[in-house]
């Protein structure tokens, strides 16, 4: 049995918190910010879009059902850190080959157990952006700025990938996408051409795609400010899906403003408002950036959903161009499937309106 | 859409009696609904014969109609009400059926009542097996395939079309009983083959075995809109095979990957979406523990006892969003009343883990079959809080008050191995501890886990509180390690286990923690893990963190509740800590609630101030009392769970209102007791208390037999026994022996009297007192108040007699003093009123009196206890002048649930619900009330065996039946002596196999069985109730109960009027006047 070291998150704010340490055995510095779901601890972990975050589970029992080889949703864990509350160092489940804490130590990734997480998520609230420390020692220095930032940078593919397939040609935007993003899209036969964010549009045209989606990923949105015309160009030039990131990024093009929330929505059970119909999804979420409201030019964009507990807006709908975006995740995991048809229909979509093209012939 | 706005009224249909399987949680769901409604500004018009519940108030119904819950009594109630619209998915089971009665035979359409929420159609989607089943068919939901099977043959031949394994349940059996598996051909023969012959109609349902897979369910909300959302999802550990009120069950799933929860979330949504529920919803699922594969095994489209346990769970108020949806509403339009900044259409998201353990009347009746399965057994169940599952589980083992506070018990170190096996194999009520004991003998996990198909999560941590348990046991209490002592309590070890391990009191380890400077925290149950702020303050305690609760500067009383609901101490005692909290409320203090059972109204987050949902230990609610520094403890109104801390909470200095803990004492201990009314010169039964065998049957040969004999400290006449022997008293000291509880001892023996048997509440401020009546039981001393027939106002009692007891609980009441209320239970026999004994405290009655007369008692005995006078609250004193009609309470028993259990009437009580009848006169009041025996249907047979200490008693009843057509067989002796006594005999009864034929062949009326003793397995008598119950036969046990029916017996009359209660009131004013 391993010697439990004890060790601290020490927040920006002054305040710390004791617990003992495990996972990799490195310090840590990241935002701190936590999600609510109560399933899902393994795609959150290997979620790109928690890139340079400390991550809290709210629910306080991680590591029940241990790690599976099926549920990644990236190869390497971008995140900063963990947070819990009780490590259960027994996992049981049929699929399950490794514990959390091992996943954590191959991953890299420095995690904290034993801690008060509801005590810490209030306190999160009560601060807004913290960053906080991870380390064997109470850090009593000013924690001092991120040395990184640009998250996307880091999590983004260096190089183009194809994935044949016989249904329409989908090129994805990777800011850090999401494994499931893609499962979704080749589940539904497209053939997907990942790229790096930085792609320009003329790289883009090249490739003949029937749509582009635009990943989520990590960071604030501004960051990307440079590639906003060239996103607007291809926006302009293929039917257009973005998720979460992908929203944000395409809202910005458009020259609408975007702002940090107090402390972000990251859960399974935020309510939307499909505002066409009236009817009310439940939908997964990672974000701690917003599309300002009064910032939207109507004449060029719909809101087409809501939040439906702070009214935030949570989806675009372009009125000339088929660009859709949503700030919620309908590829879902962790997460309800609730809006799994918006990537179903931007696929029709896109297979409606025009021949399919093959990304490799 | 917002609020339909042509619904003025609206009728709701009540659960009615408590029954296993139909208890509190429809009180609860059923009073949110209802105040839902109101504040809507509709008018409520509720039918529910159930009066011990807080929905049948005044307050919660604008019209309450405490009459039959039949179609007969709903449509008359219709005709005269005019409702607009009818809800009947908040009345469990009997609610849901009504509706569906009500519909099929064109009343609601008659009288143009809109059905709100679900529709009939959905009902029957949902309910009817085989419309269900098409209906999955047809959206690619999987079900298990199943049949219903009438010959062998056509059993073989299903079987050979869906293979094994596969489970045979035969219809009308008591518990399953007569069923099995089969894993093979050869098995399935002799299964097949038993539980068609066990089956009284032939007819077994074939399906396939998912015994051993995950059972999960899911608590879904739908609204007109087509919102879905998931409240909650919950985890059984005990795997398929045990039905879920029966099961171990935590919120939420722990062993279910994101992928495989949202793949039963997904089945869930299309499934209601699909039955077109509005409102809610439970589904069951069973998942393969080594697949994603899963079946759909039950669909609940209505509020059920899960959906209540789902909202203690989450604090999201199922059956008022729900009665909210049913009059329009969507989801997204309705504030999350706990935030009250989100709305309804918000999955809870939760940071700590629900544990619930179902509450068990074994202990009341140790010669019940105590295995588990499809039928469910408890009467109750409790529910804990924590960070982790050990800290729940450990807070609730100690909530359940079965005296146990760990997992390793003394009893089972001397199970042998082979019988271990046995227990973990076969799911019983004692299996938590079986698995404890099994690893502590160092059992493996593997073994323990394939013996009961737990999944090994569950069994990882059993073992490791056993492991704990076992290394602080190993210490002594100089010597155990602070670290370790820190593990326990972040483990929530009871205080009270500890002190047993170390075998010191209890408070030596409170003072440690003290002197530590140790205490749990406090966290908010919100809904949202903290994401947001909330409003509502409803809370629990853990050893894992920060206490985050603030308390107020107010002035704070605390209410300790009455926990699990179990067999004598029930939904009354609920009803009594509501009004309690409002009573306090209302003096302007906070009032403060401490309670742990998840169905009741008391555990309702907007009916305290403050609400802990914690264990009803010493521990638990010292802590909540130190750290809300309440002013006062009230302890009369949780039944005996609150007055048996009276002792811990005095040590420690807390005050207790109304009648001191000497005093209680006095009132509860038979020997001061005694000496109390020898020295106000009341007669009382005589008696003594013995403290050994010997002098147990030297003291009966005193009194003289009939003697009864009992516990001294007891609920609801735990092991109580009237007998008339000495043959009949060793058998009972043998028994008691093997039962080898070394709390039994000592016993009160006293003589039995066979009078007249009634009982007051009695409310004192220890000068004055108010009785707001009295009630008369129907059956002679000897049955339990709970299980006799009451009639108020007395039927047969001179004033001299009221005027007698009533002096006699004003002196008792002056003595003590007793601030606050009392029940005194009275017998009278050959003139002489005899004091039976007295509660400090509320009791079963209380509900009913103070609703039949609509004076406040609890709020009256509240206030006295706050140091209000009664001459402020009630200008009369003494006996208040009786109302001008009548008020019958029936006794309702869960008979068919509990397989081995002998609902004989006695000493012991066995009941699980009341039914109440109001009429004018006693014949109307009792009509309403009791069980007919209906109207001249074909064949009208009883079945008669009568001991022969009643024989000649039972001549004349039997002549006035004889009389009024009805034919009778009998055992041998009771033919021999009816047929020697001029009545005329049918059919002569000699053995078991004859009770069977007779019972299959020929429709009964009803069985008389007057027992000797009762609750012997291998006596003809228990057999044949056994078999009557079987064959849903009425069975009665006492010839006080048949002479009262006989009375009703000119024909059961579908013309009687319905009145709401305040109807009532008015048929004569009373002469009190309400403060």
């Amino acid at each position: 049995m391993n010697i439990l070291q004890n060790g601290y998150l020490t927040l920006e704010t002054g305040e710390v918190f004791e617990g003992v340490l495990i996972g990799a055995d490195k310090d840590s510095l990241g935002e701190v910010v936590f999600n609510t779901s109560m399933t899902g601890y393994q795609e959150i972990i290997t979620d790109p879009s928690y890139a340079g975050q400390i991550i809290t589970f709210c629910y306080p029992i991680i590591g029940s059902y241990g790690i599976n080889a099926i549920d990644n949703e990236s190869i390497t864990p971008a995140l900063a850190g963990v947070v819990i509350g009780d490590l259960c160092e027994t996992p049981s489940h049929y699929q399950s080959v490794n514990k959390f804490s091992e996943k954590l130590k191959q991953a890299g990734v420095p995690g904290i157990a034993g801690i008060d997480t509801r005590l810490l998520v209030k306190t999160i609230r009560s601060r807004g952006t913290v960053k906080g420390y991870l380390s064997k020692t109470k850090n009593n220095d000013n924690l001092g700025p991120d040395n990184q930032s640009f998250w996307v940078d880091k999590v983004s593919t260096k190089k183009i990938q194809y994935f044949k397939n016989n249904g329409p040609h989908v090129v994805l935007m990777d800011y850090g996408f999401k494994k499931s993003i893609l499962n979704a899209l080749l589940d539904e036969n497209c053939a997907v051409t990942i790229v790096p964010y930085h792609t320009p549009y003329e790289k883009i045209k090249a490739l003949n795609p029937d749509g582009v989606l635009f990943s989520n990923g990590p960071g604030d949105p501004m960051e990307l400010k440079k590639w906003f015309p060239e996103i607007k160009k291809i926006t302009q030039n293929y039917p257009t899906l973005g998720i979460c990131l992908g929203h944000q990024l395409i809202a910005l093009a458009y020259g609408a403003k975007t702002e940090k929330l107090a402390y972000g929505h990251r859960g399974g059970n935020h309510p939307v408002k499909e505002l066409m119909t009236g009817k009310v999804k439940i939908t997964a979420q990672n974000h701690g950036y917003v599309v300002v409201d009064e910032s939207i030019d109507n004449k060029l964009f719909d809101i087409s959903y809501r939040n439906v507990n702070d009214r935030s807006i949570e989806g675009l709908k372009h009125k000339n161009y088929p660009i859709q975006t949503v700030q919620f995740h309908p590829e879902a995991h962790p997460g309800p499937s609730d809006t799994e048809y918006i990537l179903k229909d931007f696929i029709t979509q896109i297979a409606s309106m025009g021949e399919t093209v093959y990304a490799i012939k | 859409m917002p609020l339909n706005k042509s619904l003025k009224k609206v009728l709701v249909i009540g659960s009615g009696p408590i029954v296993i399987g139909q208890a509190a949680e429809f009180d609860y769901a059923g009073t949110q609904a209802c105040i839902a409604l109101k504040e809507e500004g509709i008018e409520v018009v509720l039918i529910n014969n159930n009066p011990a519940t807080i929905m049948t108030d005044e307050e919660v119904a604008d019209k309450v109609y405490i009459e039959p819950l039949n179609v007969e009594s709903i449509e008359k109630i219709i005709k005269k009400e005019k409702p607009d619209g009818i809800i009947g998915t908040l009345g469990g089971q009997t609610g849901l059926n009504l509706t569906v009665q009500l519909y099929e035979q064109n009343i609601l359409e008659k009288y143009n009542v809109e059905l709100l929420g679900t529709s009939v159609e959905s009902i029957q989607n949902g309910e009817d097996r085989e419309k269900f089943r098409n209906l999955m068919l047809q959206i690619g939901e999987p079900i298990p395939e199943s049949a219903i099977i009438h010959s062998f043959e056509e059993g073989i031949a299903f079987v050979k079309e869906i293979g094994f394994p596969v489970i045979i349940r035969p219809a009308y059996t008591l518990g399953g009983d007569g069923g099995g598996f089969a894993y093979n051909d050869e098995e399935l023969e002799t299964v097949l083959k038993k539980g068609l012959a066990a089956s009284p109609i032939q007819q077994v349902l074939v399906e396939r075995s998912i015994k051993g897979w995950k059972e999960i369910e899911y608590e879904v909300m739908r609204d007109a809109n087509d919102t879905c959302i998931i409240v909650c999802n919950m985890e059984n550990m005990d795997p398929v095979g045990v039905h879920t009120g029966d099961s171990i069950v935590v919120a939420p799933s722990q062993t279910l990957t994101d992928v495989q929860y949202q793949m039963l979330r997904d089945s869930s949504i299309k499934v209601i979406k699909e039955l077109k529920i509005i409102g809610g919803c439970n589904i069951q699922f069973a998942l393969h523990p080594e697949s994603n594969q899963y079946y759909i095994i039950e669909v609940n489209p209505r509020v059920s006892r899960s959906s209540a346990l789902a909202s203690k769970a989450t604090g999201y108020p199922i059956a008022r969003m729900a009665a909210k949806c049913a009059i329009g509403y969507h989801l997204d339009e309705i504030v999350n009343p706990i935030t009250g900044n989100t709305f309804a259409s918000f999955e809870p998201a939760i940071d700590y883990i629900v544990v619930k353990l179902p509450r068990f009347p074994f202990d009341k009746f140790p010669e019940a079959d105590r295995t588990l399965g499809t039928q469910m057994k408890a009467t109750g169940e409790v529910m804990a809080i924590d960070r982790t599952f050990e800290g729940a589980l450990n807070k609730a083992i100690r909530s359940m008050e079965m005296n146990v506070y760990g997992l390793c018990l003394e009893k089972n170190k001397f199970i042998a191995e082979l019988n271990l096996n046995e227990l973990l194999k076969q799911a019983n009520d004692q299996r938590l501890f079986i698995i404890a004991e099994s690893f502590r003998r160092g059992i493996t996990l593997e073994k323990v886990q394939q013996l009961t198909e737990i999944d090994p999560w569950f069994l990882h941590k059993i073992s490791s509180i056993v492991t704990l348990e076992t290394e602080l046991a190993s210490f002594n209490w100089s010597k155990v390690p602070v670290s370790l002592l820190k593990v326990a309590k972040r483990n929530n070890v009871a205080d009270k286990l500890l002190s047993q391990i170390y075998g010191i009191p209890e408070k030596q380890v409170r003072d440690k923690w003290k002197e530590l400077g140790w205490k749990p925290g406090y966290k908010m149950v919100d809904t949202c893990s903290a994401e947001f702020d909330a409003v509502t303050p409803y809370y629990y305690s853990t050893w894992h963190g920060f206490d985050e609760v603030e308390v107020t500067g107010k002035k704070k009383i605390l209410v300790i509740g009455s926990g699990p609901i179990r067999i004598g101490q029930g939904i009354e005692f609920d009803y009594c800590s509501v009004h309690a909290a409002k009573a306090i409320k209302k003096k302007g203090y906070e009032a403060v609630v401490i309670n742990n059972n998840p169905e009741t109204v008391s555990t309702d987050y907007s009916v305290a101030d403050r609400l802990y949902f914690e264990p009803l230990a010493a521990e638990d609610v010292l802590h909540v009392i130190e750290k809300e520094q309440v002013e006062g403890v009230l302890i009369q109104f949780g039944g005996q769970t609150a007055i048996n801390l009276a002792h811990d909470l005095e040590e420690e200095g807390i005050k207790i209102l109304g009648t001191t803990v000497k005093n209680v004492d006095r009132l509860e201990d038979r020997k001061e007791f005694y000496q109390l009314l020898e020295d106000l010169d009341i007669p009382h039964i005589e008696g003594q208390t013995v403290s050994h065998p010997d002098e147990l049957i030297e003291a009966a040969t005193k009194l003289g037999y009939p003697v009864l004999v009992r516990p001294s400290y007891v609920i609801g006449g735990q092991s109580m026994f009237t007998l008339f022997s000495e043959t009949e008293l060793s058998h009972y000291i043998l028994q008691l022996e093997k039962n080898s509880q070394a709390t039994m001892w000592p016993l009160l023996v006293d003589k039995y009297l066979p009078g007249l048997e009634c009982e007051i509440d009695v409310i004192c401020d220890g000068k004055d007192i108010v009785v707001p009546g009295i009630f008369e039981h129907i059956e002679k001393a000897g049955v339990h108040s709970g299980d006799s027939i009451s009639v108020f106002p007395p039927v047969s009692m001179s004033e001299k007699m009221k005027e007698t007891l009533i002096d006699y609980a004003w002196k008792i009441a002056n003595s003590a003093p007793v601030i606050g209320i009392m029940n005194i239970q009275f017998v009278i026999y050959d003139d002489l009123v005899n004091v039976l004994e007295v509660n400090p405290r509320s009791s079963r009655t209380v509900p009913i009196m103070s609703k039949v007369t609509g004076i406040p008692m609890i709020e009256w005995a509240t206030r006295v206890q706050l140091g209000e006078t009664l001459s402020v609250l009630c200008s009369t004193k003494g006996l208040l002048d009786e109302p001008a009609y009548y008020s019958v309470k029936t006794p309702v028993f869960s008979s068919s649930k509990l397989k081995g259990v002998d609902h004989v009437l006695g000493p012991e009580m066995k009941s699980t619900g009341e039914a109440l009848g109001m009429g004018v006169t006693y014949q109307e009041a009792l009509e309403k009330s009791i069980p007919s025996l209906g109207g001249q249907t074909e064949g009208n047979y009883l079945f008669c065996s009568i001991s022969d200490r009643d024989k000649q008693a039972s001549l004349p009843i039997m002549q006035d039946l004889v009389k009024k057509q009805y034919k009778i067989a009998a055992t041998a002796g009771t033919a021999a002596y009816f047929q020697s006594a001029g009545i005329q005999v049918e059919k002569v009864i000699k053995n078991e196999d004859e009770v069977i034929e007779l019972f299959r062949n020929q429709p009964m009326k009803a069985v008389i069985n007057i027992p000797n003793q009762g609750r012997n397995k291998i006596k003809f008598g228990f057999q044949i109730r056994e078999h009557a119950v079987r064959y849903k036969i009425p069975v009665f046990t006492h010839l006080d109960t048949i002479e009262a029916i006989i009375g009703l017996e000119k024909g059961y009359s579908s013309d009687f009027e319905v009145r709401a209660v305040n109807e009532y009131y008015k048929l004569e004013e009373r002469g009190a006047v309400h403060g």
